[in-house]
């Protein structure tokens, strides 16, 4: 049987490789997916500690991520959209100068 | 290794039986809609290939599989093969929920009574809303992973349609667990047993009506048929997403097609108009009702489709969200002031 | 159990895939597939409403975003001014203390988590709630934040739209 400690090593897993591909990949979109990984790995924490706690809190929680996590995915990807407008690439280093 | 119960065997049986009846289902509908569209057009359609011509699917099926698979050079192998099969396994999967009989113990034969569904699950409805969200992928897919223009517009545009229409899917699929007080498709086809004055039946469509009309219109959008079916027109733009294939994968967008057509129209079948419940046949016999009830709204698709004509894409987007939205939004608003008022 | 570390598995192993794959489509599709076993982990959890909304919400709305965004911009792979075969803990500079910094921080979290005191037993055997629970808390005890988060749609929604805009507003030509 999967114990708390299952899931805790299994979402803080989840949660490095997203950072790695936060610091590591160079293309924008790449990079909001890997924020999506962090997101589900604290989800993933979130619904074990709750019900290993027997309370339906941590599902309340999960529901409140997802709706940002949306909300955050549609803001960040028009804003990429927009700066793939102005210089036609998605490489985070050419954007290194505060000059539009 | 769990015990091999008559209970298991039962269930393993009936997970057959269900594919099988959904792929003879398939291929009973291209029969039925070209004697159909024969008979809404005033000519015969196929009656050569066996009696009637109920053997022209059979036929249909080895000629697509006679053919060569064609696959365009440039197109990424693994998107191309994998876009049908996302499409054929979403059709099939929805379908594993949706409960079509009584609970019964075929005559005896089991020592508990098992329910006709293949997975009773308590969160049915939105499985099968996750389901249909999934979907897109393979339409989007499919368009995307040929390289033609004429796919990457159509699919583009059937999975912007899809997924607009199915925020009034969504809405009025609520409107009726407001009503039916549960998630379960069970529980809720169980909610409209009975009889007012012991004439006409509580089926949710006469508390719903508006309900009905937005699901089964945002269910002909969610499928891509007439008059939605403008991605895949034939006189706009080829065939859409789905040009570049041939044989056995453009079998299986036909297949899912259909199948989707099939889910669609069960599962409105157990929301609205009572599911498995029926006069003068006794419980057990209750997927009789069922598949009658499921062929009339099979029927009506078909009839809309060579009735209708076609709608242009921007009249489509438009109305699913200026229309079907708030229409959804307001039928919603209604029910939860109706099952308030008159105590749930 | 079995049944936990196949989801697992798959979980991992597509995560991994998605930061290591240069063609952004194919990173899309298999974060979709990391989506679906994390449905699976759910399902296990006894939360099945978030099994399913994980699959509404992320695999089948965020991710088709993704999807269109992805296609719309049309850039197939990255270019790079460094050599991409080469291990991430061996290329040059910035990338290097990164990638040495994520291999520190899982050790760092993994040694956290496993050491939490007292909690860390199997679950109780007490299924947790049904959607109606689920709804109850919502609409009573998270009542605030949930209507503020229907405000944060909605501020997202105009923001996106705002800013995915062409300059000049929807009469300009399109400058590509």
């Amino acid at each position: 049987m999967p114990t708390l400690t299952h899931y805790l090593v299994l979402s803080g897993v989840l949660f490095c490789i997203g950072t790695a591909g936060v610091f590591v990949r160079r293309n924008l979109i790449t990079i909001l997916l890997s924020i999506e990984i962090m997101l589900n790995a604290v989800n993933l924490t979130f619904v074990a500690f709750g019900r290993s706690m027997g309370s339906a809190d941590g599902q309340i929680i999960v529901f409140f991520v997802m709706t940002v996590a949306a909300a955050e995915a549609a803001v960040g990807l028009a804003i990429v959209i927009g700066l793939f407008r102005h210089r036609e690439s998605l490489n985070p280093d050419t954007f290194t100068s505060l000059k539009w | 290794m769990p015990a091999i119960t008559p209970l298991l065997v039962a269930q393993l049986v009936l997970v057959v039986v269900v594919f099988h009846a959904l792929l003879l289902s398939a291929a009973a509908m291209v029969w039925v809609e070209r004697r159909l569209a024969a008979a809404l057009q005033q000519r015969l359609g196929p009656i050569r290939v066996g009696w009637q011509g109920l053997l022209q699917p059979f036929a249909d099926v080895i000629k697509l599989m006679f053919k060569e698979e064609l696959r365009p050079k440039a197109a990424d192998a693994l998107l191309f093969a994998l876009a049908p099969v996302i499409s054929a396994t979403c059709a099939f999967a929805a379908f594993a929920v949706v409960p079509f009989g009584a609970r019964t113990t075929f005559f005896g034969l089991l020592s508990e009574p098992m329910l006709l569904q293949v997975a009773d699950v308590n969160v049915a409805a939105l499985v099968i809303f996750a389901i249909a969200s999934m979907s897109v992928y393979g339409i989007v897919l499919a368009g995307w992973s040929s390289n033609s223009k004429y796919s990457l517009i159509g699919g583009l545009r059937s999975s912007a349609q899809m997924i607009s229409y199915e925020l009034s899917y969504g809405m009025a699929l609520v409107s009726v667990l407001l009503v039916g007080n549960s998630l379960s498709l069970t529980e809720i086809v169980n909610g409209q047993a009975g009889a007012w004055f012991g004439v006409i039946p509580r089926w949710f469509i006469f508390l719903q009506p508006l309900g009905f009309l937005i699901f089964l219109t945002a269910g002909v959008a969610e499928t891509n048929r007439a008059p939605f079916d403008f991605p895949e027109a034939e006189q706009e733009l080829v065939a859409g997403y789905h040009t570049e294939y041939s044989s056995m994968s453009f079998a299986m967008f036909f297949l899912a097609e259909y199948v989707n057509m099939v889910t669609v129209s069960a599962v409105a079948a157990d929301l609205f108009l009572g599911g498995w419940h029926g006069p003068f046949l006794p419980e057990s016999l209750g997927w009789i009702w069922f598949l009658l009830k499921v062929s009339a709204l099979l029927f009506f698709y078909v009839w809309m489709r060579w009735t209708l004509p076609r709608y242009r894409y921007d009249q489509l987007m438009k109305f699913g969200w200026k229309v079907m939205l708030p229409a959804s939004v307001l039928n919603l608003i209604a029910t939860a002031a109706g099952v308030l008022y008159f105590g749930g | 159990m079995t049944l936990f570390y196949v989801f697992a598995a798959v979980a991992v192993v597509a995560s991994l895939l998605v930061i290591a794959q240069r063609n952004p489509i194919y990173s899309v599709l298999l974060l979709i597939a990391s989506f679906g076993a994390l449905s699976g982990l759910y399902v296990l959890l006894d939360a099945p409403f978030v099994a399913v909304t994980q699959i509404v919400v992320y695999a089948g709305a965020i991710m088709v975003l993704f999807l269109f965004v992805v296609m719309l911009l049309n850039a197939p792979h990255e270019e790079t001014d460094y050599d991409e075969t080469v291990h991430p803990l061996r290329r040059p500079g910035p990338m290097r203390f990164g990638a040495a910094l994520a291999v520190a921080l899982v050790v760092e979290l993994l040694w956290a988590l496993t050491k939490s005191g007292g909690e860390t037993g199997a679950f109780p055997d007490a299924a947790v709630s049904s959607v109606r629970t689920i709804g109850r808390s919502l609409f009573t005890n998270y009542a605030f934040a949930f209507e503020v988060t229907s405000v944060l749609i909605l501020v997202a929604m105009v923001g996106a739209v705002v800013l995915a805009r062409r300059e000049g507003g929807p009469s300009a030509p399109p400058s590509a």
